[in-house]
C-alpha cells in the first residue's frame, strides 16, 4: 500500500525560475509571447514572486547564477540559466533549449604581450574554477587556481596571474586594461532548463514552453 | 509505536523483495579500498572514507554496495542468486560537499540472468516506487542500444562521453554540434535527436522507436523485455527514455531511473551490469537496483503536531505509587506521557495534567 495520496504534493503551477536583469525581462516577454502571461510581473513593486492561476504559471525573479540551484532543487521546474554556470556548476539538469540570447564566451585572456612559458605553472585567476580547471586538463597543463570574485581583469596586471579565465562579450573592458583575449574556450548563450522530476510530471506543460521558445528562436 | 514515513517504506519493501524470493544480505560497514580504486568509475562520487586497519591495509567506509555484493557472490553461471539489501554508505553530498551517510535500500539479481529476471526487477523496481508514492515513474533506456546507435553513426570513441552527457541532458543542440564536429550526416543526426526526445509509454513509443532503431543489434533484446511488460499492470508507471543513460563501461542492457511526483531527483536507480561483472572476472550477467532512502524524507508527512500527548507535573510531594499509577493509566489508554515536575518549554503537548495528592488535574487542553 502507498504512503502517499495521489497528488498530495502537487503543484497545479509551472514554476518558472528567471535570470533578474535584462536576459530576464528578455526572456520573461518570449514566455509572455508564447502564451504564458503575467500581468501582476509588470507592476512596480519589490515582489519577487508573482502567478497567474488563469495560465498557470508562476514566475520568480532569482540572481542568475541561482537559476541552476533553483530548477535542480525542484523549487523551480524550469528556468533560464547561462550555459557558464552550467558548465561551472554542473547541476543535474535536463538543457531543453540553447535560447540564443545573451551570446557571449568563456575566453583565455592576458596581457597583451605575454608570452606563455610551459616549463612554469600557470597562474589562473577566475570565478570559473571548473571550467578553467577542466579546460587546463584536457590540455595536460598544470596550472595554480586563484580563485576570485569579481575584477578578475586586474589580477595579471598587479602580477597575481598570468592569465584569466573570464565571460567576454564585446571584450571592451579588457581593451580598456591592456588586455586581449589568448584563446576561447566555449560559447555561451542562456539556456532553457528543467528539473528532471518534474519534467516527468509536468512534460505537457514544459514540452509547450520548449516547442512555442522553439518556434520563437528559429525565428530570429 | 508508530513508525516513521521511510521505516514504514523500507519495512515494505522488504517484505516486497522477500515475496519474490530474495534473501536479505548483510555486510560489514568496511570494504578493501582497493575494490574501490579500481572501479572508480562505477561510484556515484569518487570520495571514499579511507583509514588503515591495525593490520596495515588500507580500508574503506562502503560508498557503495552492489560491488561488495558481486566481489562476494559465487561465480556459478548456471545459477541465479537472488539478493537484498538495507545498508548505510557513506558518500560525499553535492550539495553540502562533505560525506554523508546514506540509507540505501536495494536489491541485486545476479548469475545466469534471463529477460524473466530483468522484468521481474522492471516490476519490483515499478512496484517499490508504487510503495513510496502512487505518482511514480520509471524511465526505462537500453545502454547497449544507444551504443549499438552511435556505433552506427562513426562516432569516435573518444567523443563518445562527451555525447553521452549530452543525452542524459536531452541537450539535442549540443548533440548536434558534437556530431557535425565529427563528420555524422545530418539524417543520422535526426535520428539520434528523435530517440532521445521520443518519451512516453511503452505501447505509444515502441512503434516509433522500432522504425529507426529495428536494424540495431540490441534491438531484439530491447524490444522482447519492454513488449512482455506492455500489458502488464506496471505499463501504467513506465515510460520509455533514451535520456536515462550510465557507464557504458559497467552498464551494457536495460538502464532504469524513479522518479516520485514531489522529489527533485531519481529516488531509484538501476540497471543491467555484466560489464562490471566481466571486470571481476565473472563469467555471468546481473541486473539490479537502489533506492536512495535518504531522499524520502522530505516526503515524511507523519511528523506529529505534538511531542507526547500529556505532559504529567508532579511535585516532591507526590506519592511514588500512585504517579506510577496514574502514568501507567494514560499509557494503558493510548497515550505518549512525559511525567516531570518542571513544564518544559519546547515540549508541544496535547494536554498539561497535574498530579495532587491521588487526582489527576487537567490545567491545560491543546487538542
Amino acid at each position: 500500500m502507498p504512503f502517499l495520496k495521489q497528488g498530495s504534493n502537487e503543484s497545479r503551477y509551472l514554476n518558472v525560475a528567471l535570470p533578474k536583469g535584462r536576459l530576464g525581462e528578455k526572456v520573461l516577454a518570449m514566455f509572455e509571447k508564447a502564451g504564458f502571461e503575467c500581468p501582476s510581473i509588470h507592476e512596480n513593486n519589490r515582489k519577487l514572486i508573482f502567478e497567474n492561476p488563469a495560465c498557470g504559471v508562476r514566475y520568480f525573479w532569482v540572481k542568475p547564477s541561482d537559476v541552476a540551484i533553483y530548477v535542480e532543487r525542484g523549487a523551480a521546474d524550469i528556468g533560464v540559466a547561462g550555459k557558464d554556470i552550467l558548465l561551472e556548476y554542473e547541476p543535474d539538469v535536463y538543457e531543453l533549449l540553447d535560447l540564443k540570447m545573451g551570446n557571449c564566451r568563456m575566453a583565455v585572456a592576458a596581457q597583451n604581450g605575454f608570452r606563455d612559458d610551459p616549463q612554469r605553472t600557470l597562474r589562473v585567476a577566475t570565478k570559473f574554477a571548473n571550467i578553467a580547471g577542466q579546460h587546463y586538463l584536457s590540455k595536460g597543463r598544470d596550472i595554480d587556481i586563484i580563485h576570485l570574485n569579481g575584477s578578475i581583469e586586474i589580477a595579471p596586471i598587479l602580477g597575481l596571474s598570468d592569465v584569466i579565465v573570464d565571460i567576454v562579450e564585446t571584450g571592451t573592458t579588457l581593451k580598456e586594461n591592456d588586455l586581449s583575449v589568448i584563446e576561447t574556450i566555449v560559447p555561451i548563450s542562456a539556456r532553457l532548463i528543467a528539473n528532471k522530476s518534474s519534467y516527468k510530471f509536468k512534460s505537457e506543460e514544459i514540452e509547450t514552453v520548449v516547442r512555442e521558445l522553439a518556434a520563437q528562436t528559429e525565428a530570429v | 509505536m508508530q513508525l516513521g514515513f521511510i521505516e514504514n517504506v523500507m519495512f515494505s519493501l522488504r517484505t516486497l523483495y522477500n515475496t519474490y524470493g530474495y534473501a536479505q544480505y548483510t555486510m560489514s560497514k568496511f570494504e578493501e579500498y582497493d575494490l574501490y580504486a579500481r572501479n572508480k568509475d562505477f561510484l556515484i562520487s569518487d570520495s571514499v572514507i579511507t583509514f588503515t586497519d591495525t593490520n596495515g591495509k588500507l580500508m574503506a567506509l562502503k560508498p557503495d554496495v552492489t560491488l561488495s555484493i558481486v566481489k562476494n557472490s559465487k561465480d556459478e553461471p548456471n545459477t541465479v542468486q537472488k539478493v537484498f539489501y538495507n545498508e548505510n554508505v557513506y558518500r560525499v553530498s553535492k550539495g553540502s560537499r562533505s560525506f554523508k551517510e546514506i540509507m540505501q535500500v536495494g536489491l541485486e539479481c545476479l548469475g545466469a540472468i534471463d529477460d524473466y529476471c530483468i522484468c521481474e526487477v522492471l516490476t519490483l523496481a515499478v512496484e517499490s516506487l508504487q510503495h513510496i508514492s502512487p505518482a511514480c515513474i520509471l524511465d526505462v533506456s537500453h545502454i547497449g542500444l544507444l551504443s549499438d546507435l552511435i556505433d552506427r553513426m562513426g562516432v569516435p570513441s573518444e567523443k563518445k562521453a562527451e555525447l553521452f552527457k549530452c543525452i542524459g541532458e536531452k541537450n539535442t543542440h549540443e548533440l548536434q554540434n558534437i556530431c557535425r564536429e565529427v563528420g555524422v550526416d545530418d539524417v543520422a543526426i535526426g535520428t539520434l535527436k528523435q530517440v532521445v526526445t521520443t518519451v512516453g509509454k511503452p505501447s505509444n513509443v515502441l512503434p516509433k522507436l522500432s522504425v529507426l532503431l529495428s536494424d540495431l543489434p540490441s534491438w531484439g533484446d530491447f524490444e522482447h523485455i519492454i513488449r512482455a511488460l506492455e500489458n502488464d499492470a506496471i505499463s501504467e508507471k513506465l515510460r520509455i527514455d533514451f535520456s536515462v543513460v550510465d557507464d557504458i563501461h559497467y552498464y551494457n542492457g536495460i538502464v532504469f531511473k524513479g522518479f516520485i511526483n514531489g522529489l527533485p531527483a531519481a529516488v531509484l536507480s538501476g540497471g543491467q551490469y555484466d560489464k562490471l561483472m566481466q571486470k571481476m572476472k565473472r563469467q555471468s550477467g546481473a541486473v539490479g537496483f537502489a533506492v536512495y532512502m535518504d531522499m524520502l524524507e522530505r516526503l515524511d508527512h507523519t511528523v506529529s503536531e505534538y511531542d507526547v500527548d500529556v505532559v504529567l507535573l508532579y511535585d516532591e510531594t507526590a506519592d511514588l505509587a500512585v504517579l506510577r499509577g496514574k502514568v501507567s493509566e494514560l499509557i494503558q489508554g493510548g497515550c505518549r506521557v512525559l511525567a516531570q515536575r518542571e513544564k518544559t518549554e519546547t515540549i508541544r503537548y496535547k494536554q498539561l495534567m497535574q498530579l495532587r495528592g491521588n487526582e489527576v488535574e487537567i490545567l491545560e487542553n491543546n487538542a
